[in-house]
C-alpha cells in the first residue's frame, strides 16, 4: 500500500515573531503601476468570476439554492481577499481552503445529516418532485378521448411532438409543455412543416421508435392536466393522472376509487389501508439508521461480526507485518551480513508495486480451481481459500502480510539505525545478554519512533477497503441479510455495499455506518496523540 | 573497536558463520523469493498471449508480446491517460496550495493562524475517502449546475482529490517551509521584493525537494486510487486505471487474464520507478513528525 498514512504530531508552531504583515501605502497602488504579476492575477480572478457568475445563473435555474449561497459568499471572498491589501496570507490560503471546505468538511457534515435522513432509493428528492412524478407515473390514457393526430419533430438531439389546436400548430418537448409556433404549415388536421424542427418520416419513426413510444409531452406546466403520448408516432392520445394531488389538504386522491393518500412522517403518500405511492421523499428520521442495525435481528448479526472482524483484520494487520518487518529488519542489521542494499530494495518490491494490482493479481493466484496456488504450489490442491469464511480471512490477512511487511521493514530499519551504537555497548558492558538488549534496550527505544506509525497504519487498515474489496469483495456472503455483506467484509466496504450494491440505495443508513467509522477512526488518532506524548516524556 | 569486529567476523569459517551470518542470507533469499513469486507470475502471464487462469500457471512456458499489443484497442489507452492526467493534474495542484498555504502559515502571523494550524492537524486525521457517500451526492448536486464538476467526469474527480490536498500535506511542507531562514526573505524584502515574490522566486526554489517528494507521494498516491474513483467515474471511457484493471480482473472466467497482466504490468512500471527513485525520501516523510527532533 502506498498510501499509509501518518499521523503527524503537531509540530509545535513557532511563536508569532516580531514581524506583521507590510502595510505599506502610497507609492504602490495597482491603478499606476500594472505589473505582469497584477496582469495575471487579474485575468485569473476575472476568470474565476465569470465562471462563479455563470455557476449562479445556472443554479437558479435549477434551484439549488446551496450552491447558490456558496458561490455567491465564495465569490466575494475570494474577491475581496485578491484586492485588499489587508488580506496577504488570505491570497495564499483561499485556494486550498476552498477545497477543502467543499471536499472534505462540507462531505464530511454531509454525512452527519444525510445519516439523519432517509435519503435512498424512494426517497431521493423533494416532497414536490415525489408529487410531480407520482402524478406522471400514474397517469393512463383518458377513457373515450379522441385521438390526436400528432407530428413527431427533432431538433438535434431533442424529440418533440407537433400537435394541431384550434388551427393553430403547437409543439412540445419533454421539458417543454406544448406552446403555439408561428409559420407551420397544416395539412388538414395535421402539422407537415414546422420552422426550426425537423419533421420525422416513417423511417426516422421507426429509427427512434423506442424513444417515441416514451415520450411524454405534457399539455401544461401543471401536471395535473395530463399530456399527450402516441405509440405509433402519427396518433396521439390524452393521458390524464388517476391520481390527483390536492394542495390545500395535502392529500392525493385516487379519481377513479376516491381513496386518499395522506403524507406520513416516513416521507410517503399512504392510504388508510396502508398502501404506500412511490416515490417518496426525504425526510429527517431522527436516530432510526442509527438503531435499524439493532432492531433488525437479520442485520444485528451480520453487523456485529462485520464490526468485529474490521477490528481484528486491522489489529492482526498491524501485528503480523510489524513482528515480520522487525524481525527482518534485526536481521539485516548486521553489518557482517553483505548485499543488504541489494537485498533491501528487493525487499520493497511489494511495497513499490501498486496495492490496487496486488490485490487483484492475489486474487487470480488464490483462485480455487485455477490459480497458482492451488495448481502449481500445492499440486493441483482444492483449498477454497477465497470462498471459505475463515479461510477468506486467513487469505486476506497473508496478502495483507505480504503488501505491508516491507513498510514495517523500512520503518523499522530507520528506527533499529537511528538508535545510538553506545548506548547499546555500554548494555553490553554492563553484562546484558543479546536478548535482553532487546527486549529493554533496543524495543522500547524503536517504540518511540514506531509507535505512532502502529496506530497510523492500524487507522489504514481499518479503513483498507481496496484490499478486501478486490480480494474477496467481502464475500462469502451471509444469507438472508437484507443488504448484501459477507464475511469478510469490514465497515467501510459495508457502507459501500449498502450505498451501491445491495438493490436499493440506501445512503441515510451508509451515512449513519460512516459515522460510526469516524467516531472510531477519531478515537484511534485521540489515543495515538496521547501515546506519542506519554512516550516522548521517556 | 566496532572496526576490528567486523573484520574478525568477516574471517568466520564453517559452522560459526552460518550460525552467525549464514542464517540471515537464507532468510533474505526465502523471504525475497516469496516477494517476487507474484510479480513474476504477472509478468510471465502477461507475455503468455490468450492466456486464461490456468493458461498463465506454467511460468515463461512462452513469451510473445501479443497480450501488450491487444491492450490498446479496448480502452487501456484511454485509462492510463485519463490515469496520468488526474494523478499530474493533482500532484501539481497539491503542490501548489499546499506550498501556499505552507507559505502563509510559515511566513505570516495573522489571526487565527494558531486555530487554523490545529484544524488542519484534526481535519487529516479523517481521510476525505470515509465519506465517499456523501461525496457521491454532493457531486450529484453539483452536476446539475457544472457538468464538468459532476459525477462521471475527471475534472470532478480531480477537484475531490485537491480537497485533500490541504489536509494532508501542509505539515510536512510548513516544517520545511521553517527550515529556510527568514533573513533570505528579509533581505529581498528590504530590496523592494513584494511577497508574491518572495514567494515565486525565492521560497518556492529553495524548499524544491520538498516540492518534489510531495508531488511524487501525491502523483503515486492518486495513481492507485481506487475507491473514490470507482464511485464518481461510471462510463468506462472515464476510468482510471485501478477502476478499469479492476473490471477486467473481477471478470474470472473470460479470457481477459493475460490482458489485465500485461495492463498491470505497464501499470506498475512507472510507479515502481519513481518509488526506487524516491526510496530515502519515501521513508524520511513516513517517518517524518514522528521521530523525535
Amino acid at each position: 500500500m502506498t498510501d499509509q498514512q501518518t499521523v503527524a504530531p503537531p509540530a509545535p508552531p513557532e511563536e508569532p515573531g516580531t514581524r506583521s504583515p507590510r502595510r505599506s501605502r502610497g507609492d504602490g497602488s495597482h491603478a499606476r503601476n500594472f505589473s505582469a504579476g497584477f496582469l495575471a492575477k487579474l485575468v485569473l480572478v476575472a476568470l474565476v468570476d465569470a465562471l462563479g457568475v455563470y455557476g449562479i445563473l445556472t443554479a437558479l435555474a435549477v434551484e439549488s439554492w446551496g450552491i447558490v449561497a456558496f458561490l455567491a459568499l465564495a465569490l466575494v471572498v475570494v474577491n475581496w481577499v485578491y484586492f485588499s491589501r489587508r488580506a496577504v496570507p488570505g491570497k495564499y490560503l483561499v485556494p486550498g481552503l476552498l477545497f477543502l471546505l467543499v471536499y472534505q468538511l462540507f462531505v464530511m457534515a454531509y454525512t452527519g445529516y444525510v445519516a439523519f435522513t432517509n435519503y435512498g432509493d424512494g426517497h431521493n428528492s423533494t416532497k414536490s418532485d415525489a408529487i410531480e412524478s407520482i402524478a406522471i407515473q400514474t397517469e393512463t390514457r383518458v377513457e373515450g378521448s379522441p385521438t390526436l393526430p400528432v407530428t413527431v419533430v427533432r431538433s438535434g438531439d431533442e424529440l418533440g411532438f407537433a400537435i394541431v389546436q384550434d388551427g393553430e400548430v403547437e409543439v412540445g418537448t419533454a421539458d417543454e409543455p406544448f406552446a403555439p409556433v408561428d409559420g407551420a404549415s397544416v395539412d388538414g388536421d395535421r402539422a407537415t412543416a414546422v420552422p426550426g424542427w425537423e419533421v420525422l418520416g416513417f423511417a426516422g419513426i421507426a429509427e427512434d421508435q423506442e424513444a417515441i413510444t416514451a415520450l411524454r409531452v405534457p399539455l401544461s406546466d401543471d401536471s395535473a392536466d395530463g399530456s399527450v403520448r402516441t405509440q405509433d408516432g402519427s396518433t396521439g392520445y390524452v393521458y390524464q393522472p388517476t391520481l390527483v394531488y390536492d394542495p390545500e389538504t395535502d392529500t392525493f386522491t385516487d379519481t377513479a376509487t376516491g381513496e386518499t393518500y395522506t403524507p406520513s412522517d416516513s416521507g410517503n403518500f399512504v392510504s388508510e389501508d396502508g398502501d404506500r405511492l412511490t416515490p417518496g421523499w426525504r425526510v429527517g428520521v431522527g436516530f432510526d439508521n442509527f438503531t435499524r442495525v439493532f432492531n433488525d435481528p437479520r442485520l444485528t448479526g451480520p453487523f456485529l461480526q462485520i464490526t468485529a472482524w474490521t477490528f481484528v483484520f486491522a489489529a492482526l494487520s498491524v501485528a503480523t507485518t510489524f513482528a515480520l518487518g522487525l524481525f527482518l529488519a534485526i536481521v539485516f542489521n548486521d553489518p557482517r551480513v553483505r548485499g543488504r542494499k541489494v537485498y533491501r530494495s528487493l525487499l520493497i518490491l511489494p511495497y513499490a508495486f501498486p496495492g490496487f494490482l496486488s490485490a487483484l493479481v492475489w486474487k487470480g493466484m488464490l483462485n480455487p480451481k485455477f490459480g497458482y496456488i492451488n495448481e502449481v504450489l500445492l499440486g493441483g490442491a482444492d483449498i477454497p481459500w477465497l470462498t471459505d469464511p475463515w479461510l477468506a480471512k486467513v487469505s486476506i490477512l497473508m496478502v495483507n502480510l505480504w503488501l505491508g511487511f516491507p513498510y514495517m521493514f523500512l520503518v523499522c530499519t530507520g528506527a533499529l539505525q537511528s538508535i545510538p551504537e553506545d548506548t547499546i555497548e555500554a548494555a553490553r558492558i554492563d553484562g546484558a545478554g543479546r536478548m535482553r538488549i532487546l527486549r529493554s534496550m533496543t524495543l522500547p527505544l524503536l517504540m518511540i519512533s514506531v509507535a505512532p506509525l502502529l496506530i497510523s497504519s492500524f487507522a489504514f487498515n481499518f479503513n483498507n477497503f481496496t484490499l478486501i474489496y478486490m480480494l474477496t469483495g467481502g464475500g462469502p456472503n451471509f444469507v438472508g441479510t437484507p443488504v448484501v455483506v459477507g464475511h469478510t467484509d469490514i465497515l467501510i466496504t459495508m457502507v459501500y455495499s449498502v450505498a451501491f450494491e445491495s438493490g436499493t440505495k440506501q445512503y441515510g443508513l451508509a451515512s449513519a455506518l460512516s459515522i460510526l467509522i469516524f467516531v472510531v477512526v477519531g478515537l484511534i488518532a485521540w489515543l495515538g496523540f496521547r501515546r506519542t506524548r506519554t512516550l516522548e516524556e521517556i | 573497536m566496532a572496526d576490528t569486529a567486523v573484520k574478525r567476523d568477516l574471517q568466520l569459517r564453517g559452522r560459526r558463520w552460518w550460525l552467525e551470518v549464514g542464517w540471515r542470507h537464507v532468510v533474505a533469499i526465502v523471504t525475497i523469493a516469496a516477494c517476487i513469486l507474484p510479480l513474476l507470475y504477472v509478468l510471465s502471464a502477461s507475455l503468455n498471449p490468450g492466456g486464461t487462469l490456468t493458461g498463465s500457471n506454467q511460468l515463461f512456458r512462452t513469451i510473445d508480446l501479443e497480450n501488450y499489443r491487444d491492450l490498446w484497442g479496448r480502452g487501456y489507452g484511454s485509462w492510463f491517460v485519463n490515469s496520468l492526467v488526474v494523478s499530474t493534474v493533482t500532484a501539481v495542484g497539491t503542490v501548489l496550495m499546499g506550498g501556499a498555504a505552507a507559505y502563509a502559515f510559515s511566513r505570516f502571523r495573522f489571526q487565527g493562524r494558531r486555530s487554523s494550524l490545529t484544524g488542519l492537524l484534526i481535519v487529516q486525521i479523517f481521510p476525505q475517502m470515509l465519506a465517499f457517500v456523501a461525496i457521491f451526492l454532493l457531486l450529484l448536486s453539483i452536476g446539475d449546475v457544472f457538468p464538468v464538476l459532476g459525477l462521471n467526469s475527471r475534472f470532478g474527480l480531480i477537484a475531490v482529490y485537491l480537497g485533500g490536498a490541504l489536509g494532508v500535506n501542509t505539515f510536512l511542507m510548513y516544517g520545511f517551509f521553517n527550515t529556510v531562514p527568514r533573513e533570505l526573505d528579509e533581505a529581498a524584502k528590504i530590496d523592494g521584493a513584494t511577497h508574491a515574490q518572495i514567494f515565486w522566486t525565492i521560497i518556492l526554489r529553495l524548499v524544491a525537494p520538498i516540492l518534489a517528494v510531495v508531488g511524487l507521494l501525491s502523483f503515486i498516491g492518486t495513481f492507485g486510487e481506487f475507491i473514490v474513483a470507482k464511485v464518481v467515474l461510471q462510463r468506462p471511457e472515464e476510468f482510471t486505471l485501478a477502476v478499469g484493471l479492476y473490471f477486467w480482473a473481477a471478470d474470472e472466467r473470460t479470457a481477459r487474464w493475460g490482458l489485465f497482466a500485461a495492463g498491470a504490468v505497464l501499470a506498475a512500471i512507472p510507479v515502481i520507478l519513481l518509488f526506487l527513485f524516491l526510496q530515502k525520501y519515501i521513508v524520511a516523510g513516513l517517518t517524518a513528525g514522528s521521530v523525535k527532533g
